[in-house]
């Protein structure tokens, strides 16, 4: 069971009451972008096997859309972060680096 | 390899079975093969299989990170259908289906196939209208299916609640010649088979790597050694991202869990696969007795081979109103596999950007039942370059719009 802190409403909940929302930090393109580029804006991920972003609605709470800094193989959480960022903060990468040093950074 | 036969077990039983053969062999690899391919499942072995007796390919080597079938092929809930909307998905479900009726003789190995027929419930209007267009359909693409009543489901299922309060039951798509089979022995049976033409099958042996020669594949690194290659096909279901990342490109495949359970064996009570899709619950019963239930994927990606326990609850909670007796028994086991959703909910079977090298994934909640079809067609692909079953499958089609749109069709749990 994931378990997750809302960082709009500080609430600590189960999946339950979030929804997944994909991939976070995507770049959009749209009408005159090249049709590799909008392939890849629509359906190639990164699906890695380890430290992912993702974007995380508190679907039975306060309803807002966040990020979630997540390891895919342990479900470890390593800190959720307001949804206004292109990138993650420097504070999200320091306790993903803590937990997982051979990590090769945000790309 | 020595052919099983009522006469062998009765000379066998002569002997306190001392005279039983290996069934496969556990050969250490070889510098060089003609054909590698990764995954050491299903799909990976129908593949090569299907190389050698169609092609006469028998220089290959299926590399396994960790035991034969022991992934998604070992995890699955064995329903074998063809009732699928779309004219390139009924192609190759219905070849599947087809191979897999003389699968046992083909391979001299009891898969154990069980044609027991396999219903969709309609428990909704829009189900019932969905799935009288799939039967026409189906009639077109000569698949054997047809609409039937709830009298004839009640008939076919005595134990289903057909007018409960919530999901009534308004009718079935009816597939007689569905049904299921035994997992494992389907990874064994090839297994035995590809080992027999002197293909190598190399367990835990995990690729770390794949180098190219100008654009063309050209060997893959493993924790054996490096094994050059001069054709690679990729069909490793969950773990195709990783592996299409070590050759350079990128999938639109995601990763999540698909979970399944089975309850304490009872006696024989449904002679039936049933399929409830708008509540996502799968029931058949093993041949052991077990209530064999399967739900819905989680929504998150993860590759920890276990699910939410949420999913356990609703599967159980949705099936219930329409098996009552269900309620009354308990759960033995519980496990997860790790599913490749793509974009359109469609497989892969395709060539891709690094020269000489196939990919086979995406098959997403259905695998199982599309096994010997997906070997057949995947094996005419890497042969020849191009195959009629995988044509429409490409991996190119997501930048040219081309999907098959099958996620609302298979109504199944995507």
């Amino acid at each position: 069971m994931l378990i997750l802190t809302c960082p709009c409403c500080g609430v600590t909940a189960e999946e339950t009451e979030f929804a997944n929302g994909g991939e976070a930090h995507l770049k959009r393109f749209g009408p005159g972008s090249s049709d590799s580029e909008y392939e890849a804006y629509m359906f190639a991920r990164k699906n890695p096997r380890g430290v992912h972003f993702e974007r995380w609605r508190h679907a039975f709470g306060c309803g807002k859309w966040f990020l979630a800094a997540r390891c895919t193989t342990t479900l470890e959480v390593f800190g959720t972060y307001k949804a206004q960022t292109t990138e993650p903060p420097a504070e999200i990468l320091a306790k993903i680096k803590a937990r997982r040093p051979e990590w090769e950074g945000f790309q | 390899m020595r052919r099983y036969s009522v006469f062998a077990i009765a000379r066998e039983a002569m002997r306190q079975h001392t005279g039983w053969d290996r069934a496969w062999a556990s050969p250490e690899p070889k510098p060089h093969y003609d054909v590698i391919i990764v995954g050491a499942g299903g799909h990976g072995l129908a593949t090569a299989y299907y190389l050698g007796k169609n092609f006469g390919i028998t220089n290959v080597a299926i590399l396994e990170k960790g035991w034969l079938g022991g992934g998604n092929t070992g995890r699955n809930t064995t329903i074998i259908r063809s009732n699928y909307l779309q004219d390139p998905s009924a192609a190759i479900y219905e070849k599947a289906r087809g191979l897999y009726e003389t699968l046992s003789q083909d391979l001299n190995y009891n898969v154990m196939f069980s044609p027991r027929g396999v219903m969709m419930l309609a428990q909704t209007e829009h189900e019932i209208r969905g799935y009288r267009r799939t039967a026409y359909a189906n009639a077109l693409q000569g698949v054997d299916t047809k609409f039937i009543t709830p009298a004839e489901v009640k008939k076919l299922v005595p134990i289903m609640n057909i007018d409960g309060p919530r999901y009534p039951v308004l009718g079935a798509l009816w597939q007689p010649r569905g049904g299921t089979a035994r997992h494992d022995a389907v990874a064994w049976g090839y297994a035995r088979a590809c080992s027999d033409m002197g293909m190598h099958v190399i367990q835990n042996c995990e690729v770390t790597g794949v180098e190219s020669v100008s654009g063309q594949v050209s060997a893959v690194q493993t924790t054996k050694g490096t094994i050059g290659c001069g054709k690679l096909g990729i069909v490793v279901a969950g773990h195709s991202g990783h592996l299409a990342q070590m050759a350079g490109f990128r999938l639109p495949v995601e990763s999540v869990a698909l979970q399944a359970m089975v309850t304490e064996p009872i006696k024989p009570c449904m002679d039936v696969v049933v399929m409830a899709n708008t509540v996502h619950g799968y029931l058949s019963q093993s041949d052991k007795g077990e209530m064999v239930i399967g739900g819905g994927t989680d929504h998150f990606n993860n590759y920890t081979q276990r699910g939410s326990w949420n999913h356990i609850e609703e599967t159980v909670r949705s099936l219930v109103e329409t098996f009552p007796m269900l309620s009354r028994l308990k759960m033995l086991r519980q496990w997860g596999g790790i599913v490749d959703m793509t974009g359109d909910r469609s497989p892969i079977l395709s060539k891709t950007p690094l020269g000489n090298t196939f990919v086979n994934c995406g098959w997403g909640t259905g695998g199982f039942k599309s096994i010997p079809g997906s070997g057949w067609g995947m094996a005419e692909l890497m042969a020849k370059g191009e195959s009629p079953l995988t044509a429409e499958f490409s991996m190119y089609r997501f930048r040219e719009g081309k999907f098959i749109d099958e996620s609302v069709a298979a109504g199944v749990a995507h």
